[in-house]
């Protein structure tokens, strides 16, 4: 700007107390614009990411946390009969009239043409068993039935249609949104009588959550346990020595997941090194090979060796920072060893043992890989009936309902883990 | 803890020596599973245990039939040529976009920026079952279940937070007056960032980008449920080799990715004492 522009542009402004840029404006102003263009251009570096993440990561997950309650496919399916249903009292001792009879007729005519009837079986099985063989087998004599009186023909091609419990499931779950997959999630289901829990021999996901988050417990136990003495070592060593020693711990941290559980997989077989070397001390007889895979031994051993670093690395940058000072104090004042460690050393390792326990155990409840190699059947985790219902039993919804409950227990913990340690203070290696 | 004072008592030294050897037993813990891999790799039989002849040393015990395998077997191979091919476009995706995303946010006055931060991470916290699970169900319903880029794309998203916690950590040093200056004398935006600010915070891309690649060569929950047989990857015929017929060849595989680990571990200390030497801060 040349100086004579700016002499005009001063000569020209009022004089009414308004601090101004060089140009004119107010400075008010142009800094507010200043810092808009700031901010703009800060944001269209961030939103290619945010964009990319927002569609090939966040709406997955909406897209689970939807399917966790969605339930179009009985309206879908029968939509004449469930608005023919709404007619009719579930209490009431008597069965559908013969218009919702009339109604499911055409909808299954339509159904079995598209061939989907099977598959609202399959939806309805969930809920009540032999629901699947219900609507296959009617759905053979379907075709067959003649004008009129259907009541009577349905009965015929299956008696189940002439029980009431039958109506009144297809009413109950003819909602197009339904917390059901979340009932079984929790192993409750809704009768008749309401909400109840299942017979205590038939919960299985109780159980299995349960079981997840004891031995997530149990590998953040003994992570804590096999970690504390190491950080404390390394944190104590000359700088030289410990990062020698440090990589100890990264090389297994950067070894692939599954190399590291075929490790396992090899030594603790029983025919394998850890048994061998157990018969060859003379410790165990040969006929007494010690069963430490396919069970719970297994996943908590293999777990803990591949988790520990996430245990280590918090607990020793930690402990990098706490002064020797303080424990030469204690012991100058008259403490001994153990009394200075506890009363003064330890207290001050809390906050990095919290945020190694929590990281530990946020990413201990999460695993699938190494249970369902290890675990056998005693020994897998939650995460292990999430894919079995994703791949094998196809039922999506229930998948769905399971994955959120996890995601609900897992955000939690993280909030606590953002409380404790920051989520900007998360560090790699 | 450094050494011994000379007045210690007897329960102290016994202490003292006693401590060292349990932190060596589980540095033996730690290290011993992925040792011990590597010469069971050599077995000439097919066992997962050191045969009689092996401990005798005898060259008749090893062999290297397994690795031949590896190199050989067409399903191994594909598995290998699978890898190959998705994680670097992968990573190439997650540094790109993870680069520019960490330098927007290191900026001042970023609305949101808490917020923003968790959606970008969100994808290292959430269990590996769920992304995977919502994963299947959402790129079923756009077609991208079974192809080639739905993997990559997902791979890309799983190594993106790594990329930005590393990058954001070198710009957290980064003096701001280098891009002033530059901008003064006349270099344009791109060219300062190219010029000036890329050679600074290299070593972090550099280091976030292997982060991203290792979360994409290593992943398996998610390609598992995402990926076709066409496009199955290393760790996943290792998975299958694992939990059916379980062949002494995912040993040598094993065997090798270590060697990968060691090599890529090696990278990253030599980064990272280049890094802290180009921001001034005494190498540790």
């Amino acid at each position: 700007m040349s100086s004579a522009t700016t002499d005009a542009a001063i000569s020209a402004t009022p004089d009414d107390g308004v601090v101004r840029a060089a140009d004119g404006t107010p400075l008010k102003k142009s800094l507010a614009r200043a810092l808009r263009r700031e901010k703009t251009r800060s944001f269209l570096l961030i939103a290619p990411l945010l964009l990319f993440i927002l569609i090939s990561f966040i709406a997955p997950i909406a897209d689970m946390l939807f399917r966790s309650v969605e339930n179009n496919i009985v309206e879908d399916t029968i939509p004449r009969t469930v608005e023919a249903l709404k007619e009719w009292d579930p209490d009431s001792d008597e069965l559908p009239s013969e218009d919702v009879f009339a109604a499911l007729h055409a909808d299954l005519e339509i159904a079995v043409k598209q061939r989907i009837h099977t598959r609202l079986g399959s939806r309805l099985n969930y809920e009540a068993s032999g629901m699947s063989g219900l609507f296959r087998k009617t759905g053979r004599s379907v075709r067959r039935m003649d004008e009129g009186n259907y009541r009577e023909q349905f009965i015929e091609a299956d008696e189940d249609w002439g029980e009431l419990e039958t109506w009144r499931v297809i009413r109950r779950f003819s909602a197009p949104y339904t917390a059901g997959y979340f009932l079984n999630a929790v192993d409750a289901e809704r009768t008749s009588e309401g909400i109840e829990l299942k017979p205590e021999n038939e919960r299985i996901y109780l159980t299995l959550f349960n079981r997840t988050l004891v031995m997530s417990l149990a590998i953040t136990l003994s992570c804590l346990l096999l970690g504390f003495p190491i950080a404390y070592l390394l944190a104590h060593l000359s700088l030289r020595t410990s990062n020698m020693l440090l990589i100890l711990v990264l090389l297994p941290f950067w070894t692939s997941l599954l190399v590291r559980t075929s490790a396992w997989k090899v030594l603790l077989q029983q025919q394998g090194v850890i048994n061998d070397f157990l018969v060859w001390i003379g410790l165990i007889d040969d006929a007494n090979r010690l069963v430490m895979i396919n069970n719970q031994t297994g996943t908590i051993i293999a777990m803990t060796h591949i988790l520990l670093p996430f245990m280590i690395l918090p607990l020793f940058s930690v402990m990098k920072t706490i002064s020797p000072s303080y424990v030469r104090a204690a012991k100058s004042l008259g403490a001994n060893d153990w009394t200075a460690f506890w009363r003064v050393y330890f207290p001050q390792t809390i906050p990095g043992i919290g945020a190694g326990a929590i990281l530990v155990f946020i990413l201990s409840i999460g695993y699938y890989i190494t249970p369902e190699l290890v675990g056998g059947t005693s020994g897998i985790f939650i995460s292990n009936r999430i894919a079995y219902h994703i791949s094998s039993s196809l039922n999506w919804g229930l998948a769905a309902a399971l994955g959120t409950i996890l995601l609900a227990l897992v955000m939690l913990l993280f909030y606590v883990y953002d409380k404790i340690v920051g989520i900007d203070n998360v560090k790699l290696g | 803890m450094s050494a011994l004072p000379p007045y210690s008592s007897t329960a102290q030294i016994t202490w003292y020596y006693a401590f060292r050897v349990i932190c060596g037993l589980i540095f033996f813990f730690l290290i011993f599973p992925i040792i011990v891999i590597a010469p069971l790799s050599f077995n000439a039989e097919n066992f997962f245990t050191f045969t009689p002849k092996m401990l005798a040393l005898d060259p008749e015990g090893y062999s290297l039939k397994h690795y031949r395998d590896f190199f050989t077997n067409p399903d191994w191979q594909q598995a290998l040529w699978n890898s190959v091919r998705i994680a670097p476009v992968a990573t190439l995706l997650a540094t790109a976009f993870g680069t520019l995303a960490a330098i927007g946010l290191s900026q001042s006055h970023v609305p949101f920026k808490s917020t923003i931060m968790a959606v970008l991470i969100s994808p290292m916290i959430v269990p590996l079952i769920i992304s995977a699970a919502g994963m299947y169900f959402f790129y079923s319903r756009i077609g991208l279940q079974g192809t080639y880029w739905g993997v990559v794309l997902a791979h890309a998203a799983l190594g993106t937070p790594f990329v930005i916690i590393t990058v954001t950590a070198t710009l957290v040093g980064f003096d701001r007056s280098l891009t002033r200056a530059a901008a003064n004398l006349g270099a344009d935006p791109v060219r300062t960032f190219f010029k000036v600010q890329m050679p600074l915070i290299l070593p972090g891309v550099v280091s976030g980008a292997l982060f991203a690649f290792i979360t994409s060569f290593d992943e398996v929950v998610v390609v598992l449920f995402l990926g076709s047989a066409s496009q199955k990857t290393l760790p996943w015929q290792m998975f299958t080799g694992l939990r059916e017929q379980i062949s002494p060849t995912i040993l040598a595989v094993a065997t090798l990715m270590v060697a990968i680990s060691i090599v890529l571990l090696t990278v990253l200390e030599l980064l990272r004492r280049r890094s802290e030497r180009l921001r001034g801060m005494s190498p540790g």
